[in-house]
This record gives structure tokens, C-alpha cells and sequence, in this order.
């Protein structure tokens, strides 16, 4: 039970850190129709650019600036790049982005080399919080859950309360109808972007030290995030959540629980053959849940997309 | 003569510069591993080591064939890549190259065993040596040896034995968990683990064994739960890379502060990685020793190398041995074209490395016997440190001549 | 639209015959005739058959993108799991005695293929654009997720070996050497190219065409624009089971790598390179990347820095890749009035050149300083040796290269002027 109680909250940390990368994704696609292949990108630029500062001047200041400097990147690369492409339709501004993934990469390891970054939280938050049957729990970790949930708020309160937050909300619904309304302008565009990267940046900035600050870290990432907003539903914050909650649990407790498909096989009746190597069924007969984990999701993404395209909060057909 | 061979020759060209050419016969030396990419620090890390122990223990003392030739390191970048190996493996053999290089990664590995088996029957008038320096999967000296192939490296088996020694002799250890990233090398390491410890310490509780998707979990925090839940006393693990740092880190983030065994827990930023909280619990298994220095010489070896390559570390120790070995054979046999001598000469041959002591390249199945080591991370009493970070490892148990007489089903079959 | 849709198959058998749709042909396989000639070496022969492979490959990707509309970020499967299949067929000859001539086996390998394609094109078809490219990266990650845990079929981390000489004798050839197999390959090439110029050439091809351009307006005349991209997604998954075919035995070994996302994702970038909207696009494009991959890794680290630079700059500047550039020249060449433009072209040829070159240089010079061994400045470039670490190299190389950018700059309102000209149908002569 302690232990559930554990996964519970390390499920909340990775499922709120995947909602950090998942709202500004969403938020770009419901202004612009993009998806931002290289949204994890940007993340990864955010983990770097910290852990750069944080060598000078501490952790604090990178947490600060770091999101600044992705989001003007974002924007720059928006409007230099993204909008020539525009034009062309949005199958090639998939391709543009999905360039743009494997070029950051490649800057990245030209700039920090290939090693991982020695890039930690910062001292004050090096303790334990509390500690559940001899687990303990990260203060940073404490630090991340209500960061995550700090955002979520403002992102929720600018949506619903303010006049930019009622167009991109009225983009979800009648996006033909905003545009002809005149909102389809290019500031606010680059605007978005920027916004979306820097928010991208910002969980760069507070994974690295968690998950590693390395030049695979984009790609680690980078289609789960696809993955949870496609579930979730394109364009819906709500679904977004949800979705990134529900991987976040789902792979924690893959991870946690180690589910036998032998047990599974014998407890509906079937006889573990006697020399399990060298039987064709091997692998079925020594699989356990934590080796398909990380496979889970892309499971779950094809069946949502085959029942219910739309996902499970998406107002509107991709 | 053709246009491809004058691009690759102008390229031999351009590296040779660096290297400042002298007018001796070169005698060359494919290293073909990960040299761009995710891997590349690892192939990096190796490439310099050759390099070092080529200069310093083979051509500044004029040690191949008297001084009338000398070793050349021409790198070759695989990607990590089996298909990319066997291209490179290809225009190696095309430049006249006779001896291959390569270790990282015993996929790559099983691709170039085979490849060169079939490589030396197809074309009896080119035949090749493999030297393996780094890849350890047991099978390669087992099942799957073949007489081209000569493993440098202790096998993940032998490193076990030494790291299993040190875990039974410490009588606090009652309680073992064993993770590892699912594929061979891991299935490998994990099957060791079991075996040596019901052998030697048929006590100890093996409170977990289980394997995770190799380079696919982002977060390794549930395991590092299930890790305290067992209450493990300590941790095996075959990691190595990206997913090294990552359980470790999570492991001792979640309040873990016993030992945890490991191949490669070091250097590449791993042990910058793990800093403070790594002393005293992270250990290593590996073949030779950087701290302390085994003797004078292998200090003055290790300073120079430091000196040239301060950004990188001197990791893997038995990669010097693979130059000064292949000289010795190859000053035994008169030439450096008659490999398949050449490999029979390397068969059996003792030797005194640099790091690793009495080495012998054992004829039954080609695996290096030699010093092993099980080292643990300080911050004190180093000589050299990993990743300039003040950390290092120190050998703590040495075993000379490691699994000397360890069994092995490798059939050799000799031409 | 109507009369179009009513005869294209005569349409189409009436190209076939002429002379000029056979001449390219006839040329290429001559072409691929005489290149061992000249390019004698196994490892050129390897780089070739690696060539032929990707343009199989490519090819059978285009069907998708370019000629389908559906943009996929996990064709390697099809190529991977036909593969594997060849791979395992192989072997039943060399253990099991299987009587199978090798230059049958892509065969096999593309039937593999087009069945996994008919299966996962049941459901990823219904939809083009984005679902059926989120559906492909899905079914991508999962198969290649699968090969490290269904170690039986797919050998695990390691892979599946084979040996292609154990099969029975063919015309006296057992494909020992490299230059038999680079034949087997070619061979196979033209056929798979041949055959895939014809199906573009098909009703089923051009409806394709019609269901990439408009969905709607191909359902009004009565086409199922799901069975149109069901059966484009077929075919293309027989041509990619026949380039893993071909690559089981060229290299004797499948492994994870001939599955997963990198190379579903280089397969994007080649034919994208390559050109999308031409069928010799993906040929050129996989002939360029061979090279770059190959050439370039040899003689830089960050080769594949500027493989990023030139697709994204590609996406951006030339949306119809290398095939697009050569074609925007048809028309002055149509109005005989490419002479124009050779003036200016060679103009700039040099100060672009330089400038490229330069750049270049500016980056392995910093690289070289970040990551080179400390104490060892000397880096030797375009066959200069000097010392990376001082500012004389770096600023040389900065200058240049500003100099010879701002040449460029003044050529090109002159490129401009030429190009316009160019294309402008009058007869000011």
C-alpha cells in the first residue's frame, strides 16, 4: 500500500512534467495547426541552456532565463523558418519540424559534445521531503509537481479570463470563423510560438537535472509527447492533461509491477514448457509488464486513433 | 586508380598530417567504432587510448619488428551502426588493412565475427584478425568463437566472477537485486549473477532480477522503488550509457546507500553525474586498474595520457594492451602480412600489460585472462579522477589472472 | 476529369511503347552495366548495392509521399519485417534444405512485406495527413519495440545472420563475391524501378494522384479514397519487402536498426532531398545521401550537422529537393533559352563555393577547438595545417566566407534578371 501510495506520486511527477511539454504543443497546434515535431527539442534546449547558467550563477537564474532564451529561439525560428513553409501546406511544415529535431540535436552535441551534462537541482532543494516505508521522496521533486501545477493555473486562467485565451479557446471550436475575424495575424502567431517553446524550455529547464540533460533527450521524449497530446485530443488543454496524467501512471506502474505473463499462462491453465529456451514460445513465456512499458502508449495512440480519432477530449477531427 | 579509392585515399591522407608521418613501413590498425552519434564519446575514449598506447608503448620505442615499422590507428566511423560496420569493414579491407578494431557494442561485434569468418573463407588471399577490445558478451568466446576473433576485455562472465568474489565476502550483503537492460548483454549479466552467487554464496537472496527496455525508460524511479521495497542490500547491474546514469541516479535518490555493482559505472559523465552521492557506493568490475597505478610505468603511462587527452578518461585499460600485443605477434612472425601466422602467434601469447599485469591471451577460446579489478568510487586517495570532477575509482579487490582456468564450449576450428 | 478517368490505360500503354520512355531506361541499365567497370573494389561495389537498395527503398516511399499523399514515419518496418522474413527463409535453405535460388528470394521478402502493409493498411489508410502519420510513428515504435522482446523472430539486440552462399547454384553463380551480388542487386533494381514507373502509370496510380490532391472530389467520381491509399500502401509495402530482401543479402545480418524510427526517419529525408513530386527524385536523393554518408563521414565528424543544415534548408528554400531544382530548368530549356542562364550560373559558381567551403570551415574550426584533444590545435583542413586553438584560422575563415557571401549577394539580383528572362516566353532573341 505504501508503495502504491509512492507510485501514486512519482506517476503525478512524470505524468504533470509530460503536461509541461504537452500544453505549450497543444496550445501551437490550436493556433496554428503545427505539430511541432521538434517541440522536445526545445525542451532539450531548455535542459542545456540551465545547466549552462548554472554553471556561472546557480540554478535559480537558469530557471529564470533559460525559457526566455528557447521562447525568442522559438519565435525567431517561426518566423524565419516556419512561415516560409507555411504556405507550402502542413504535411511539409510536419517535414520542416521534424528537420528541425534532428538539426537542434545535431547543434546541441556541436556545442556540449555527447556526454551527459553534470546538471543537478540546485542545493536547496537536495533533501529529502518525506519518506514513505523507507522511499524517500525529493524535495525537487515536491518543487516540480507544483511547478507543473503553477502553470497549469495561469495557462487555465489565461484561456478562460482574458481576451488572447478567448480567441485561441474560439480558435478550438471555429477556427475558419477567427480567422476571418481577423485574428489569423502573424504576431500572434510567432507570439504562440514562442510562448510554446519557451513553456517547453521551462520543462527542459526542471526535468534535466531529473531525467538527464543529454543529446538523446529530445528523442527519448519526443514522440511520447506526439503520442500523449494525440490521445488527449489535438488542440483540447483538458485532454491534455488527462492524457499525460494517464501515461504518466500507466508507464510508472508498468514499471512498478512485475506482472509474469507466466503467471498470467499457468494461472489459466497452461503447462510452462520444460525447457523454456529453446521453445518457440519463449518470449511470450518470459514476458513481464515493466519490458513492454514503454510500449504501452504507442498501444494505447493506435487504438484511440482507430475507435475514436479525435481522441479522447478533441473537439474536432485531425 | 579509381575515383572512389583516390576519395578514400586522399582522406588517409588528410589523417595522416595529424600524425606526423615518418618515412617507416605503417602497419594499420582499423579502429572502427562510434566516432559521431549518441555513442561517440565512448568510441572517442577508445580511439585515444589506442592512440597513446600506440605512440608511447609501441612506436617511440621502436618496438615493432625493430624499429623498421610502425603502428597506424585509422579511425572508422560505424555509427554504432551493424550495417555501417560492415560497409566500413569493407572499405577497410580495400585500403589493405589486416587487423580490425572494434568493441563498442557486442551487436556490432557478432556482425563483425561474421563477417570476417566469412570474409577470410571467401578471400583466403585477404584474410583479417578481429580484435575485440571492448565487447563482452560471453557467446563471442563461447558458442559463436571463431579463430579470427581475439576478445582483449574480460567477458561479462569473468567480470562477474570477480565482482560476485567481492559481494561473498562481505557478510553484510544478504539481500541481492539484479537489474539490467533487456538484451543479451544484459540476459548475460543477470544469468551470471545468479549462477556465481548461488556457488558462492548460496545465502544471499536474490530479492529481484529483472530486465528493462535497453535505452527506452525515461524515468527510472518505480525501479529504484521496487529496488528499497526488496530492501536489497545491493544492486548488480550491466548498464552502461545513458540508462546507467539514470537508474543510478534514481537508486540513490530514492534513499538507496548500499553498494551498487556495476560494469560501467565511470567515466563519460556518469561519475560527474553521480558526484558526492556515488562515493562509496558505486563499484565497478572491470579489467586493470588506473588507481592506484600498478607501477611506475603505468603511472607515467596514465599521466602522459592525461596530458594529451585531458577532456576524455582512460577508461578501459585493457585497450592498451590490443597494439603492444599485435606487435609482439607480429615481430614473432617476421612480417605483418602473413595473418594467419600472425593470429596463431596472438593464440596462448602471455604478456605483461601496462595495466593490467600478467595478460594471457588464452588458446582455447582467444579471451585475454588477465588482472581484474572491482573498484570503488572517492573522492580521496586518487591519482587520477574521471570526467575532472574529483571522483575516480580505486581499486578496492584485485584479482591477478582472473578466471584462468574458467570453462569455455568454444570448438575452435583452425585453418 | 471524366474522359481522363475513362481512358488511362491507354493513356498510359501508349507512353510505354514510345521512345522516349524507353531510352532513360535503356540507359540506366547500361549505366549500372558499365559502373563495376570502373568502380572495381568490394567496398565501392557495397557503397553501390547500398545505393541500389536505398533507391528501392526510397522509391517504394515516394509511392506514399509523393505520389499518396501519406506521410509515414515508419516505412522501415515493411522494409525491416520483409527483411527479416528473407532472412529466415535464408536460413531454411542453408539448414533445412529449402531448394530456392537466391535471386528469388526478394520475392519472398516483398510478399512479407505486402502482407504487413495489407494488415496495418486495413486501419492506418482510412485516414491521410496527420492520423496516418501519428498511426505510422505508432505502429513504427511498437514493431521496433517488439524486435528487442520477440527475440525468436528477430534475434534480440544482435539481430539474425545469414549466409547467402549456401543456396543451390544459380546460372553457375553462389554470390561469393560482390560484383555476383551487385548484379543480383541491380537486376532487381530495374525491376522493382520498372515496375513501380508502371504503377504510376495505372489508373490505380494516377487515382492516387487524384486522392493526394483532392479526397473529396475523387469520392465524387466514385473512387473509395481509403482502397485507392489501402492499395498504394500495398504495393509500396511489397517494393519496401523487396529492398530489405536485398539488403539480407548484401549484408547478411538484420538487425533493430533496419526497423526503428532513424531509419524510417533518413528514408523521409532522402526522398525528401531527393525531390517528392518526380519519381527520379528518390534516385537521386538516395544516390546524394549514399555519398554524403559515406564520402562526408570520412572526412568530417559533423557530417551529419550539415545533413541537418542542407534538409532544412532544403525544406525551406527548395521544396521540390534536387529533382525540383533540375526541373525548374525545363522550361528555358524548352525555349532553348538555357544558354542564358550558364553565364551567371558560372559566375556565381565560385563566390558560392567559396562561401560554402567556408562556412564549412568555421565550424570544423570551432568544433575542433570544443572538442578537440587540448594541446593538440593542429587541425589540417582542405590540406592546410594549422593551429585551431589561435584566431587567425577562425577569423580567416570568417572573413572569407563574409566576402564571398556578399559576392553571392550581388550576383543574384543577376540570376534573377536571367531567370526571368529565361522563362519568359517572348521571342526578344
Amino acid at each position: 500500500m505504501a508503495l502504491f501510495l509512492v507510485n501514486i506520486l512519482d506517476g503525478l511527477v512524470t505524468g504533470l512534467l509530460l503536461f509541461m511539454l504537452c500544453s505549450g504543443l497543444t496550445l501551437i497546434f490550436s493556433m496554428m495547426g503545427v505539430l511541432n515535431f521538434a517541440h522536445a527539442s526545445f525542451y532539450m534546449l531548455g535542459a542545456y541552456f540551465a545547466y549552462q547558467i548554472s554553471t556561472v550563477t546557480g540554478f535559480w537564474m537558469g530557471l529564470l532565463v533559460a525559457p526566455v532564451i528557447v521562447g525568442v529561439i522559438g519565435a525567431l525560428i517561426e518566423r524565419y523558418g516556419l512561415r516560409r513553409v507555411h504556405k507550402y501546406g502542413h504535411v511539409p511544415e510536419l517535414i520542416f519540424t521534424f528537420g528541425l529535431a534532428l538539426l537542434i540535436e545535431e547543434v546541441v552535441q556541436f556545442f556540449w559534445g555527447k556526454s551527459q551534462m553534470a546538471y543537478s537541482e540546485p542545493l536547496a532543494l537536495d533533501f529529502a521531503a518525506f519518506s514513505i516505508a523507507g522511499n524517500s521522496f525529493p524535495a525537487y521533486k515536491v518543487f516540480m509537481i507544483f511547478m507543473a501545477m503553477g502553470l497549469f493555473l495561469v495557462l487555465l486562467y489565461i484561456l478562460t479570463k482574458t481576451r488572447i485565451g478567448m480567441t485561441i479557446q474560439a480558435a478550438l471550436s471555429y477556427p475558419e470563423t477567427v480567422q476571418n475575424l481577423g485574428h489569423n495575424v502573424p504576431l500572434v502567431f510567432m507570439c504562440v510560438f514562442g510562448v510554446g517553446t519557451a513553456m517547453a524550455g521551462l520543462a527542459g529547464v526542471i526535468a534535466g537535472p531529473v531525467l538527464g540533460t543529454f543529446p538523446g533527450m529530445a528523442l527519448q521524449l519526443g514522440s511520447i509527447v506526439f503520442v500523449t497530446i494525440v490521445i488527449g485530443g489535438l488542440g483540447s488543454l483538458w485532454g491534455a492533461l488527462v492524457a499525460s496524467l494517464i501515461i504518466g501512471w500507466l508507464q510508472t506502474f508498468a514499471a512498478a509491477y512485475n506482472v509474469a505473463m507466466e503467471d498470467i499462462l499457468t494461472a489459466i491453465g497452461f503447462t510452462k514448457p520444460e525447457n523454456i529456451w529453446d521453445h518457440p514460445l519463449q518470449d511470450l513465456w518470459t514476458l513481464t509488464l515493466p519490458q513492454i512499458g514503454p510500449i504501452l502508449p504507442y498501444l494505447l495512440m493506435v487504438f484511440v486513433l482507430v475507435l475514436r480519432p479525435q481522441g479522447l477530449m478533441g473537439k474536432r477531427e485531425t | 586508380m579509381n575515383k572512389f579509392k583516390t576519395l578514400l585515399v586522399g582522406a588517409v591522407v588528410a589523417s595522416l598530417a595529424a600524425t606526423a608521418a615518418m618515412a617507416q613501413e605503417k602497419v594499420r590498425i582499423a579502429f572502427i567504432d562510434p566516432l559521431s552519434g549518441p555513442f561517440a564519446s565512448t568510441g572517442n575514449q577508445g580511439l585515444s587510448i589506442y592512440r597513446h598506447a600506440v605512440d608511447e608503448l609501441v612506436n617511440k620505442k621502436g618496438a615493432l619488428l625493430n624499429g623498421s615499422a610502425e603502428f597506424e590507428i585509422v579511425p572508422f566511423d560505424n555509427k554504432i551502426s551493424a550495417k555501417e560496420s560492415l560497409i566500413q569493414l569493407q572499405v577497410a579491407i580495400d585500403q589493405g588493412i589486416r587487423f580490425i578494431a572494434q568493441g563498442a557494442s557486442s551487436g556490432v561485434a557478432n556482425a563483425i565475427t561474421d563477417a570476417v569468418k566469412k570474409h577470410n573463407k571467401r578471400n583466403p588471399d585477404k584474410q583479417v584478425i578481429f580484435l575485440n577490445h571492448s565487447a563482452v558478451d560471453p557467446a563471442l568466446t563461447n558458442d559463436k568463437c571463431n579463430f579470427w576473433h581475439f576478445r582483449f576485455d574480460a567477458n561479462a562472465d569473468i567480470k562477474m566472477d570477480a565482482l560476485t568474489d567481492d559481494i561473498a565476502n562481505n557478510p553484510d550483503i544478504k539481500k541481492v537485486y539484479v537489474i539490467g537492460q533487456d538484451y543479451s548483454f544484459g540476459k548475460a549479466v543477470a544469468a551470471a549473477a545468479v549462477r556465481f552467487l548461488k556457488e558462492k554464496r548460496p545465502d544471499i537472496e536474490i530479492v529481484g532480477n529483472e530486465l528493462h527496455p535497453i535505452g527506452k525508460v525515461k524515468d527510472f524511479t518505480p525501479y529504484a522503488r521496487k529496488v528499497i521495497a526488496a530492501e536489497a542490500d545491493a544492486v548488480i547491474t550491466g548498464n552502461w550509457g545513458g540508462d546507467m546514469v539514470g537508474l543510478g541516479k534514481a537508486i540513490m535518490g530514492a534513499g538507496f546507500t548500499k553498494p551498487i555493482y556495476t560494469y560501467y559505472g565511470a567515466t563519460s559523465g556518469i561519475t560527474a553525474n553521480f558526484g558526492d552521492q556515488g562515493d562509496g557506493i558505486v563499484k565497478l568490475a572491470g579489467a586493470g586498474q588506473v588507481n592506484p597505478p600498478l607501477s611506475a610505468e603505468a603511472e607515467a603511462f596514465t599521466t602522459s595520457y592525461y596530458e594529451k587527452f585531458p577532456e576524455l578518461d582512460l577508461g578501459q585499460p585493457q585497450m592498451a594492451n590490443v597494439a603492444p600485443m599485435l606487435a609482439v605477434a607480429i615481430n614473432e612472425v617476421g612480417n605483418a602480412d602473413d595473418v594467419k601466422a600472425i593470429a596463431y602467434a596472438l593464440e596462448g601469447m602471455e604478456f605483461d600489460g601496462v595495466l593490467t599485469g600478467k595478460t594471457i591471451m588464452r588458446e582455447s577460446d582467444h579471451q585475454a585472462i588477465q588482472t581484474l579489478t572491482v573498484q570503488g568510487q572517492t573522492s580521496e586517495g586518487l591519482t587520477f579522477d574521471y570526467d575532472k570532477s574529483g571522483h575516480g575509482m580505486v581499486a578496492e579487490t584485485i584479482v591477478e589472472l582472473a578466471s584462468l582456468n574458467s570453462a569455455t564450449t568454444c570448438k575452435m576450428k583452425r585453418p | 476529369m471524366t474522359i481522363a478517368s475513362k481512358t488511362p490505360l491507354t493513356a498510359g500503354t501508349k507512353r510505354l511503347i514510345s521512345l522516349s520512355t524507353v531510352l532513360p531506361w535503356a540507359f540506366a541499365a547500361l549505366f549500372l552495366l558499365i559502373l563495376p567497370v570502373v568502380f572495381q573494389t568490394s567496398s565501392a561495389l557495397t557503397i553501390m548495392n547500398q545505393m541500389a537498395i536505398t533507391i528501392v527503398f526510397a522509391l517504394s516511399y515516394n509511392m506514399l509521399l509523393g505520389q499518396g499523399g501519406m506521410l509515414s514515419f515508419g516505412h522501415a518496418v515493411y522494409m525491416g519485417i520483409g527483411g527479416f522474413f528473407a532472412m529466415h527463409v535464408l536460413n531454411m535453405v542453408e539448414y533445412q534444405g529449402l531448394w530456392l535460388p537466391l535471386p528469388l528470394l526478394p520475392i519472398i521478402g516483398g510478399m512479407f512485406g505486402m502482407l504487413f502493409a495489407f494488415i496495418i493498411g486495413s486501419f492506418s489508410t482510412r485516414r491521410a495527413g496527420t492520423v496516418f502519420a501519428m498511426i505510422s510513428l505508432g505502429v513504427g515504435e511498437l514493431i521496433a519495440a517488439c524486435s528487442i522482446i520477440i527475440v525468436v523472430f528477430f534475434g534480440g539486440e544482435e539481430g539474425i545472420s545469414g549466409d547467402r552462399t549456401m543456396g543451390p547454384e544459380f546460372f553457375g553463380m553462389d554470390f561469393a563475391s560482390q560484383s555476383e551480388v551487385y548484379y543480383l542487386t541491380v537486376v532487381w533494381l530495374m525491376i522493382a524501378a520498372i515496375l513501380m514507373y508502371l504503377f504510376s502509370r495505372t489508373p490505380i496510380g494516377r487515382i492516387a494522384n487524384a486522392v493526394r490532391d483532392n479526397e473529396e472530389r475523387a469520392e465524387f467520381l466514385g473512387y473509395s479514397q481509403r482502397n485507392v491509399r489501402w492499395i498504394s500502401f500495398i504495393v509500396s509495402g511489397f517494393f519496401a519487402g523487396v529492398a530489405g530482401s536485398l539488403f539480407a543479402v548484401n549484408f547478411e545480418i538484420l538487425t533493430e536498426e533496419n526497423l526503428n524510427l532513424a531509419t524510417s526517419g533518413s528514408i523521409l529525408l532522402i526522398t525528401f532531398l531527393g525531390g517528392v513530386g518526380f519519381f527520379i527524385g528518390p534516385i537521386i536523393g538516395a544516390i546524394v545521401f549514399t555519398l554524403l554518408q559515406t564520402v562526408l563521414g570520412l572526412y568530417t565528424e559533423i557530417w551529419s550537422l550539415y545533413l541537418g543544415i542542407l534538409f532544412v534548408a532544403s525544406v525551406m528554400f527548395f521544396p521540390g529537393g534536387f529533382a525540383g531544382v533540375i526541373a525548374m530548368h525545363r522550361r528555358p530549356l524548352s525555349l532553348g533559352k538555357l544558354h542564358l542562364l550558364t553565364g551567371p550560373y558560372l559566375k556565381v559558381a565560385i563566390p558560392a563555393v567559396t562561401s560554402i567551403l567556408s562556412l564549412a570551415a568555421v565550424l570544423e574550426i570551432l568544433f575542433h577547438k570544443r572538442h578537440g584533444f587540448a594541446g593538440d590545435g593542429a587541425m589540417s583542413l582542405y590540406g592546410i595545417t594549422f593551429d585551431s586553438h589561435g584566431y587567425q584560422a577562425l577569423g580567416l575563415a570568417i572573413v572569407i566566407a563574409a566576402i564571398s557571401l556578399f559576392l553571392v549577394s550581388r550576383i543574384t539580383p543577376e540570376i534573377k534578371a536571367a531567370w526571368d528572362e529565361a522563362n519568359h516566353a517572348g521571342d526578344d532573341q
